[in-house]
């Protein structure tokens, strides 16, 4: 699980072109979104995305997205629980 | 009545460092390729991070020259901003097609499609100064820039608008330089700087820039130069281009010989400087002439470096020695015409005048 972290970690940061920030920076339980990392709503479809061509887990209900994606801890469950 | 048209500022990013609004090429910067980027200014210090991510380098380059342009003209808003760009932000348009090829039609993110149209510059830009203004981007290759100032002379001399912010940007994207080289409009040998206006090979170096300038139908402190008159010729046949320009000249009750100086397009492509070398040896023999795209690399707007030279000689009052094409002295000067021209089409003419 914690290697998923890193690696979920690190593709965020590359994904979203977080310049500024690196893997060490971001905690397991930070929020990714508002006053966390700061990501907004065209990054959510850029996860949803990475979750489906990474993963091969697609979001049926963009809405889950919301609990999906609060933080690194959320994701990472969410996609072991979920891969294909 | 026609009111006059002022440069009251300028902003440029380039392959020079030409981001510090107080310096003038104090430092060039050397080159060897078949392509060349811009120098990069400290971004963050004009874009917040979090913007600055998703934005394309087109993009960053023109908020650093917009925002250095607003400045020096002491202004917040404008009554419009009108861009030319020939490529827009082809980098993105790339990077989503790249996208779509490898990931078969799936997986498509918006972040690369919303940036990648050409009007993404002109709208970034009215968006961060909240402008509602008109809002306007030419795509008309290399007199994009040129369609720009038209319709701000326009603009402004029927007093339509008091204040327009007008730009020109392009941005080196790999694949545009691939096929370019394929179909030889770019060398297909790399070339230094000091060697490309005399390389006697096909093709040009291809560069990058962007360039923003406040025109006012008001003349302030900061003004630079007076916007005497500009043309645009789509097509000419090399016998026409002289005498086009000489009339050009003369409807403005000037002779050629009463120009302190014309900077040239020229740009190493052996093709097509033949025009320019012809008219540097018979109309423009007597009068000195200028270079720069040894300095700025060649694109569709790279005439907007022209129009930031000529307006940083004014200020300056000095010709830097890299600029001279010829030996004609020049001093101080306070006419100056800009001819441009890309494959012996679209060609342009502005007319500047000190103030």
């Amino acid at each position: 699980m914690s290697d998923l972290k890193q690696e979920l970690k690190e593709k965020i940061i590359e994904q979203l072109n977080l310049e500024d920030v690196t893997a060490d920076e971001i905690a397991d339980n930070d929020p990714l979104f508002g006053d966390g990392l700061g990501l907004d709503s065209i990054d959510a479809l850029e996860l949803i995305v990475m979750l489906d061509k990474d993963y091969g887990i697609k979001l049926a209900d963009p809405k889950e997205g919301r609990k999906i994606f609060e933080s690194i801890d959320t994701m990472a469950a969410y996609i072991s629980a979920n891969k294909a | 009545m026609k009111k006059e048209v002022y440069i009251n500022s300028i902003g440029s990013v380039s392959v020079q460092k030409t981001f510090n609004n107080s310096e003038f090429l104090n430092e060039i910067v050397d080159y060897e390729g078949i392509s060349v980027k811009a120098v990069d200014p400290n971004y963050k210090e004009y874009i917040p991070p979090a913007a600055a991510r998703r934005m394309a380098k087109g993009i960053k380059m023109s908020a650093v020259s917009s925002q250095n342009a607003m400045k020096e003209a002491g202004l917040e808003n404008v009554d419009a901003i009108i861009v030319g760009t020939g490529l827009g932000c082809l980098g993105d348009s790339e990077k989503f097609v790249r996208d779509l090829l490898d990931n078969d039609e799936q997986y498509l993110t918006p972040t690369k499609f919303i940036q990648s149209s050409h009007n993404t510059v002109a709208g970034s830009i009215a968006l961060d100064m909240g402008c509602k203004g008109y809002n306007f981007t030419y795509v008309h290759s290399n007199i994009s820039f040129e369609s720009s100032l038209w319709d701000a002379k326009l603009q402004l001399a029927n007093n339509e608008a008091e204040n327009i912010l007008v730009g020109a940007v392009d941005e080196v994207v790999d694949h545009h330089v691939i096929t370019h080289q394929f179909i030889e409009h770019i060398k297909k040998e790399p070339v230094s700087m000091r060697d490309v206006l005399n390389s006697g090979t096909k093709g040009i170096v291809f560069g990058e820039g962007s360039h923003f300038f406040v025109l006012s139908n008001k003349r302030q402190q900061s003004t630079y130069s007076k916007l005497l008159d500009m043309g645009i010729y789509n097509t000419l046949s090399n016998d026409e281009v002289s005498e086009t320009i000489r009339h050009f000249v003369e409807k403005n009750g000037v002779s050629i010989k009463d120009l302190d100086g014309v900077i040239l397009g020229n740009n190493g492509d052996l093709e097509h400087d033949t025009i320019y070398h012809e008219l540097g040896t018979s109309l423009f023999l007597e009068i000195p002439q200028l270079v720069y795209k040894h300095l700025s690399g060649e694109y569709d707007t790279a005439s907007g470096f022209a129009f930031w030279m000529a307006n940083k000689i004014f200020k300056t009052g000095k010709v830097p020695e890299i600029l001279r094409w010829n030996n004609v002295q020049i001093d101080r000067p306070k006419r100056l015409l800009l001819y441009n021209q890309y494959r012996g089409k679209n060609h342009s003419l502005v007319l500047l005048e000190k103030c």
